[in-house]
């Protein structure tokens, strides 16, 4: 019976604990602004937390199985100024059209697949630390876009660029594409992570390795997924980016990795792994937009306060994880 | 034995303990005497655990009194009682595995000079203490690298420097070998004689009859039977924990093996095992014997690709390679792990999970997992099992002998033909023991194919059609079921051969 309370109060405290600070945030924001329900503001700000919202999807799941990746900010840059260099190569043999611009995702995919798996090849057969192994792709993908841009910008093609941008400012029944393309892989996350083996894998790796391996799971294999799944998101996540300002220079995607994180331990995901949740990465990478929507919208703390909010915050969802832990 | 009975030290009277609205421990009496040792048994689940940890002021009684030389206390803290000279050891170690175990022993109370530490100083005082428990580790050690039973001692030894009036030590046996228990229980005697009062929980009846003077005996959270040990033989503490009559240990034996379904040629495991060679039958019991450390589980870890080694091995008589534990349950063959808390379930997780962890796929619809399907797994697996507790708690809250039924629950769902059992019953009351024996037996009596490794050599002869003794990564000789005695084996896993034809007979 005792258990029974301790698992009930355990789930109440970091479920509830997000949602309730989401909600808190929409009210002070309502107050502090009339204009910030407004469609435009919300669907503004859904729009921009979506390419961090899809990397911190993937992340959820590196995460859930025990790893980190400190390298999808650095990922992103790089393979943004990649996409740029492909799509103006091939432009005066494609010339401006659809064909160019499906060349430009596939190569953001296929880039980001590779270095998702170069990242978990490295983890997983070499067996070296995580946040060693991405502390050094960080490294190598941030100073590789700054030798692709020769320290500048890498600029599309300004034609391209306006036939590209709707992808980023287009979008159907007024929702634009990041925000259909954010919901699609939430949804699919959330499947994937509560009812597939995969998902069911990923936390029992996270929980305990070793049980996992005596219980015949493929650990190798699944954490090579992780890395895998997170890389490609990092490549969708640059495709409904790159269209939105058309180029990538060496400040592209700076401390992305760390807002990705940010947001998946606010949603409840357990850092050190073994529990993990998506739509709580939804919830946390909304909290962490928001409270920059209302800094901007205020002029009650200056926006230049945002970090510290964010931090703080961040510091509070893991005390509360662990009270919650400690005294169930 | 008893003639002068001593003023208690430590006494629990009328202590009942509460979690939530569930009462776990009802009206317990027990009396703590110096110079007196003390044993508490009973089923797992029976309220030993609780029982100890508030002797030991880990927790305070919800009702009751505590008492420490006739005077009521009611400690706030672990240090008090450790104050007081109460000192508990764990089944879990306390220990901090990077450090030295001279840095173990010492930890929290180093002796200092000035400002710096006084290493000589400590060092001279670890060696009197280890030489005091006949360990023979050196003080430089990491403590990560020592084995169950000298982790034990350095946890003694800890003991013994904090000047301990009562030494409280939850099942200190349980990891160790037989030559190791005997050192133990030297170790006890010792300090009974110093005037210490030790309480201890032990599965193994032999060893209370051997050192307890007095016994408490538990069940359902109650003291079912208190008084001078020496009242009671093994049978009846038995009888009284089980709170019916035992019967026999283990069902009769079928004897009548198939097909090969292992076989394994010249096999080395580096470090562990050299030229290991062994094969089952089908329905046949295997089972395989040595002191710990002797490489038996390392060499079915390596035959499961659970470590490397290097071999001949066929399953069901063809030549197979097997580097990972998946490709040997895809042949099947699974190993069930003796380390269910670190190595076998995932402690923080529920039932449902760690039931269908190893057999998931069996249970993904589309893509999915059927939960329905999982919910009904864990039905009956619970019922097949006797498996206590309920549906929704973490495995954590479970007792250790709830927890071996569900590991062992968990690795038959893979529905393996080919099942390895390393220590079936570490740590887990007669009762249970019992029930496991049964599983196993009715397993090879559907035709799979099975090894036991155990350190309990009646289980291992109990239950074993056949026993393989091992001694320092080889094996030294190989018992039919009518020449496994205790002493025989005794004798291969020692090394001390005697030459009769019959247990020369090697593989």
């Amino acid at each position: 019976m005792n258990a029974i309370i301790r698992t009930d109060r355990r789930l109440s405290m970091t479920v509830v604990g997000p949602v309730l600070g989401l909600i808190a945030l929409l009210v002070a924001g309502a107050l502090l602004n009339p204009n910030f329900l407004g469609w435009d503001n919300l669907t503004n700000v859904l729009a921009r937390s979506a390419f961090i919202g899809i990397i911190a999807v993937g992340m959820t799941f590196v995460i859930t199985a025990g790893g980190l990746d400190l390298s999808v900010g650095s990922m992103a840059a790089f393979i943004a100024g990649l996409m740029i260099l492909m799509m103006n190569k091939a432009l005066p043999g494609l010339g401006v059209g659809i064909p160019v611009v499906l060349l430009g995702m596939a190569t953001a995919l296929i880039a980001g697949l590779g270095a998702g798996l170069l990242n978990g090849l490295l983890i997983t057969r070499l067996g070296i630390e995580p946040f060693i192994v991405t502390l050094g792709s960080m490294g190598i993908y941030r100073s590789l876009v700054t030798w692709l841009a020769d320290g500048g910008t890498l600029s599309l093609d300004f034609t391209l660029r306006s036939f590209y941008q709707p992808v980023y400012y287009g979008g159907v029944f007024g929702i634009s594409w990041p925000i259909i393309v954010f919901a699609l892989v939430v949804i699919i996350g959330e499947i994937v992570m509560r009812s597939t083996a995969f998902g069911r894998h990923c936390a029992a790796i996270g929980s305990n390795d070793q049980v996992a391996r005596y219980s015949s799971v493929r650990v190798g294999h699944v954490r090579l997924m992780t890395y895998a799944a997170l890389g490609m998101l990092v490549g969708v996540a640059t495709i409904m980016y790159v269209p939105r300002l058309g180029s990538a220079s060496s400040a592209t995607g700076v401390l992305w990795e760390l807002e990705a994180i940010a947001a998946v331990i606010i949603g409840g995901t357990v850092l050190k792994g073994g529990f993990g949740r998506v739509w709580g990465t939804v919830i946390g990478v909304l909290i962490l937009s928001l409270i920059g929507n209302i800094l901007n919208l205020t002029d009650f703390v200056s926006p230049y306060l945002n970090g510290a909010i964010q931090g703080a915050i961040i510091v509070l969802a893991v005390v509360l994880q662990r009270e919650s832990k400690a005294d169930g | 034995m008893g003639d002068v009975v001593n003023q208690p030290v430590l006494e629990l009277r009328r202590v009942s303990r509460s979690f939530g609205p569930i009462e776990v421990l009802h009206d317990v009496d027990i009396v703590l005497r110096p110079g007196r040792v003390h044993a508490l048994i009973g089923e797992n689940g029976a309220g030993k655990s609780t029982t100890m940890k508030i002797m030991a002021g880990y927790q305070p009684p919800s009702q009751g009194e505590v008492e420490f030389d006739g005077q009521p206390v009611r400690f706030q803290t672990i240090a008090e009682a450790e104050g007081l000279g109460i000192s508990m050891i764990h089944q879990e170690f306390n220990l901090a595995e990077q450090l030295t175990v001279e840095q173990n022993i010492f930890l929290g109370r180093e002796i200092r000079r000035g400002l710096l530490l006084d290493k000589p100083a400590m060092r001279r005082r670890t060696r009197e203490l280890l030489a005091r428990l006949d360990c023979s580790v050196s003080p430089d050690r990491r403590v990560s690298d020592l084995s169950n039973s000298d982790k034990q001692m350095v946890e003694i030894a800890k003991a013994l420097l904090r000047d301990t009036r009562v030494l409280i030590m939850d099942e200190p046996t349980a990891v160790l070998t037989r030559s190791e228990t005997a050192v133990l229980l030297r170790q006890v005697r010792a300090l009974k004689e110093a005037g210490t009062a030790v309480l201890f929980t032990s599965h193994k009846l032999d060893e209370v009859s051997e050192i307890a003077d007095d016994l408490t005996i538990m069940r359902d959270g109650r003291v079912v039977w208190s008084g001078p040990a020496a009242e009671m033989d093994e049978h009846d503490m038995a009888t009284a924990m089980v709170g019916r009559e035992m019967s026999d240990l283990f069902a009769p034996k079928l004897g009548q093996p198939g097909d090969l379904a292992l076989e394994v040629r010249n096999l080395n495991v580096a470090g562990h095992a050299t030229d290991i060679s062994l094969s089952l039958r089908q329905g046949e019991i295997l089972g395989v014997a040595g002191l710990i450390g002797s490489g038996r589980t390392e060499t079915f870890e390596a035959i499961c690709g659970l470590r490397p080694g290097q071999g001949d091995i066929r399953v069901f008589g063809k030549p197979v390679q097997i580097d990972q534990p998946w490709q040997a349950q895809a042949l099947g063959m699974c190993y069930l792990t003796e380390d269910r808390k670190t190595r076998g379930l995932l402690l923080d997780k529920g039932m449902h999970e760690n039931l269908t962890l190893q057999a998931l796929e069996r249970f993904v619809d589309r893509g999915r997992i059927d939960r329905a399907a999982e919910d009904d797994a864990l039905t009956r697996a619970i019922a097949d099992f006797d498996i206590r507790g309920h549906r929704d708690s973490l495995i954590r809250n479970l007792s250790g002998g709830n927890q071996q039924k569900l590991l062992f629950a968990k690795v038959l769902l893979a529905e393996p033909r080919i099942v390895i059992i390393d220590e079936p019953t570490r740590g887990i009351d007669i009762g249970t023991k019992q029930q496991m024996y049964e599983f196993i037996r009715n397993l090879a009596s559907q035709g799979q194919a099975i090894v036991v490794i155990s350190s309990e050599m009646q289980e291992v002869i109990g239950l074993a059609d056949r026993v393989l003794v091992m001694r320092q990564g080889r094996i030294m000789g190989e018992l039919q079921d009518e020449e496994a005695s205790e002493d025989a084996i005794v004798r291969l896993a020692m090394g001390v051969v005697q030459t009769t034809p019959a247990e020369e007979k090697t593989v």
